[in-house]
């Protein structure tokens, strides 16, 4: 007979993760399973159209939207920051900043497909090229559009005073996304535009 | 026992667990139906999952049969080739998609929270979100064969295999909406396994109750754990490239379109890195059950608890570079055959060390031959044979000869059957008292152990024959001189003996809800934390935050003298 185990548990501070981090780390790793999928079709179709224009051709590297994207990631650890420390103030100007350069970076990628589609021609079923690129940019910017709308909501929320520093922790969850988004933007960008040009 | 009785693990120790006696609920039929549709409770979510699936394994049995009259003898004209197609497509499809995934996540829905103490599943609407968007999956799935008119406009469920090669997919090649009802309803089915999955995950690491470490955890909460993480990183894949095929059929894209550049290997590849983890989200639930049923069965703890977290986990990670070994015959370099082949062996050892702890936890121990038990024996022993003929089949050299027979065939119906829907059953015999409160009749459960058990060997260890006799898969018909007619007339027996133990454990499933033998909380002797809540539970799960000291937390409570935690 023990006692001692029981009394062990009782005093022991029971900490478990927090349910919504793990949950986002989960759907982060599906979707980057996904984003593999299409990563890999690309790379494998490089150089394999029948057909013209090649990426070499068409393509210009987007440097204000990735500069936009990739900055927004800081600028949402700034908001991350000021809720954490209960500057509500502070949190609703970052995080506006952050939802304007996401917003900065959709409309670069739109002037880009614009021109693709509306100047060069390139639809997505003209060729390899054109399938692969517009699926694995267009599933990257669904996933912008997402992430913007999902900051939106909570911006909604800021403006009329409803979030609460008690609500940092589903920020961060919120964060987690998007620095997820943005980091891969960092491998679509070294794909599409660095390597496949 | 006293106020002072140490170890205790929930409030009050066994007399204070809750004895309320479970009320049913008593309304107009309109009333209960709607209670099911908008529940988010993870019992009901679970039966939901459960019966979801039991109705659909009915329906690709009948799908099996049919199958199996056609083939009995040679030139049989039973049904059309046409036919013969949509059959072993639905069959597949629906075995792996409709029934195998819903039932184990309906098993893990209900047992998980009561397993590890909690409330609910973390996220309890995205639970009910995830049900009825496979349901609709399924549904969409069936409604192919009156919506699809196809080509031949006789109605046409899909006709292009479950592993559905480009590119016979595309447009040029599948006219009609056939592949896209396959299409979408995986798409749909897929979305809901992954919302399951996450759940399944962040419930296990989230919600334990006092005193559960990750090392405390019931050993069926940290399969579920392992399979959710297979379907994330293996589902997502299909989902993806499930995508891409409807860019192809919708947009004009060309994937998979060869005329244009497109590739019909790389579907192979992105389908088999779903296709094989696959295997594996479906056996791990399958060992979960065997994890929780043998140990109770044979009065010992799980020999080796440690070791069968890692094998899990390593059959995970393994599972995860194996899947060019459905595609030796496609062509690798002698590289890639290499490489798959040991890839594939290596699995052989994570599952040959569960094999040996389970024979070490029946080792010595005083075996109850209760029906649920006959199933787990029947399980080990079906899934050594099964391991030993994949084994073979690993070897490139071997499967060049063999690929896409019946001895593959038989080898992965094995699996399926031998091991997986084995041990579904015996997880309903012994789980269907806690969630219905009855015991099912064990004399027909004996019937229906020893018909199944016939039948599954009189079928599948046949089917191996024509195989290496050079049967190939997937064909409707063959000539009667090759010598394939007798065996292929044994196989379709065996099929009906299985018909007939089905049948008979579906009248005991509804038999006994209404005249079976009241179950009472505990039937079974058991140890982990759903025993200790009446049968079937309250609506709470458990009327105090259960704690525990140990993986046994119901032994600790009934053998205070004699605990747990000093041995783990």
């Amino acid at each position: 007979m023990s006692t001692i185990p029981l009394q062990h548990v009782e005093n022991e501070p029971w900490r478990l993760p927090s349910r919504g981090v793990v949950a986002m780390a989960s759907l982060i790793t599906a979707e980057s399973a996904i984003f593999t999928i299409f990563v890999a079709a690309y790379l494998y179709y490089l150089g394999r159209d029948v057909v013209g224009p090649t990426p070499r051709e068409v393509l210009e590297i987007p440097i204000l939207g990735t500069v936009c994207l990739l900055s927004s990631s800081f600028f949402i650890v700034l908001a991350e920051h000021a809720i954490t420390h209960a500057r509500m103030k502070a949190f609703t100007l970052w995080w506006s900043v952050t939802i304007l350069l996401g917003a900065i970076f959709l409309g670069d990628t739109a002037r880009e497909w614009y021109k693709l589609i509306v100047h060069v021609h390139l639809t997505i079923s003209t060729n390899l090229f054109g399938t692969t690129f517009y699926s694995l940019v267009g599933l990257h910017a669904s996933h912008v559009i997402i992430g913007l709308l999902m900051m939106l909501v909570v911006f909604a929320f800021a403006l009329t005073g409803k979030v609460e520093p008690a609500h940092a922790e589903r920020v961060k969850v919120l964060a987690l996304y998007w620095h997820f988004v943005d980091a891969v933007w960092v491998v679509v960008f070294t794909v599409v535009y660095l390597i496949g040009r | 026992m006293g106020t002072d009785t140490p170890g205790i693990p929930i409030g009050g120790g066994i007399e204070g667990l809750d004895r309320t006696r479970p009320h049913t609920t008593r309304g107009t039929y309109l009333e209960v139906v709607h209670s099911w549709v908008v529940t988010v409770d993870h019992k009901k979510l679970g039966i939901l999952y459960i019966s979801y699936a039991l109705i659909f394994l009915l329906v690709a049995g009948v799908e099996a049969l049919l199958i199996r009259i056609q083939l009995s003898i040679p030139h049989n004209t039973f049904v059309s080739a046409a036919s013969f197609n949509r059959l072993f497509t639905m069959h597949g499809t629906t075995m792996v998609f409709l029934v195998g995934m819903p039932i184990l996540f309906g098993f893990g829905n209900y047992l998980i929270p009561l397993m590890i103490g909690a409330r609910d599943m973390a996220f309890p609407r995205l639970n009910a979100f995830s049900f009825w968007i496979s349901a609709f999956g399924g549904i969409l799935l069936y409604y192919s064969f009156i919506g699809g008119v196809g080509l031949s406009g006789t109605g046409s469920a899909p006709d292009v295999a479950w592993f559905a090669y480009a590119p016979l997919t595309e447009k040029a090649f599948s006219p009609g909406h056939t592949v896209d009802y396959w299409a979408v309803s995986l798409i749909a089915s897929g979305i809901g396994s992954i919302g399951t999955a996450i759940n399944i995950l962040a419930t296990v690491f989230c919600m334990r109750c006092k005193g559960m470490t990750l090392m405390r955890i019931p050993l069926l909460p940290w399969l579920y754990a392992v399979v959710s993480f297979i379907v994330l990183v293996a589902v997502s894949p299909l989902t993806a490239a499930q995508a891409m095929l409807m860019i192809d059929r919708y947009l004009g894209g060309h994937f998979f379109d060869t005329q244009a550049g497109g590739s019909a290997i790389l579907w192979a590849h992105f389908f088999w890195i779903f296709g094989h983890p696959e295997v594996y989200v479906l056996v791990l639930p399958a060992f979960a059950f065997a994890n929780e049923i043998i140990p109770v069965f044979s009065r010992k703890a799980i020999f080796g608890y440690p070791a069968m977290v890692a094998a899990s986990v390593a059959i995970a990670f393994i599972s995860l570079g194996v899947w060019a070994h459905h595609m030796f015959t496609i062509g690798m370099t002698s590289f890639g055959n290499a490489f798959f082949t040991l890839s594939t062996m290596l699995v052989s050892i994570p599952t040959g060390i569960k094999t040996f702890n389970w024979l070490a936890t029946i080792w010595g121990g005083k075996i109850r031959f209760e029906t649920p038990m006959l199933f787990s024996i029947a399980f080990i022993f079906q899934f050594v044979i099964a391991g030993l003929t994949g084994i073979m089949l690993s070897i490139s050299a071997w499967n060049w000869q063999t690929h896409n027979s019946y001895f593959v065939v038989a080898h992965f119906h094995y699996v399926l059957v031998g091991a997986i829907v084995f041990m579904i059953f015996a997880a309903l015999y012994y789980w269907y008292p806690k969630i219905t409160g009855r015991m099912l009749d064990d004399r027909l459960g004996k019937w229906h152990f020893w018909l199944m058990v016939i039948g599954f060997h009189i079928t599948f260890d046949t089917m191996h024959i024509p195989g290496l006799l050079g049967m190939p898969r997937q064909i409707y018909t063959y000539e009667a001189d090759r010598g394939w007619g007798t065996l292929n007339m044994i196989v379709s027996a065996g099929g009906f003996i299985q018909a007939i133990a089905v049948l008979i454990f579906v009248y005991n499933m509804v038999h006994s809800y209404f005249r079976g033998e009241t179950a009472g909380a505990d039937p079974w002797d058991a140890w982990t934390l759903e025993w200790s809540v009446p049968s079937p539970p309250p609506v709470y799960n458990f009327a105090s935050d259960p704690v525990v000291s140990s993986r046994r937390p119901l032994w600790d409570l009934k053998h205070p003298e004699d605990q747990d935690a000093p041995y783990e």
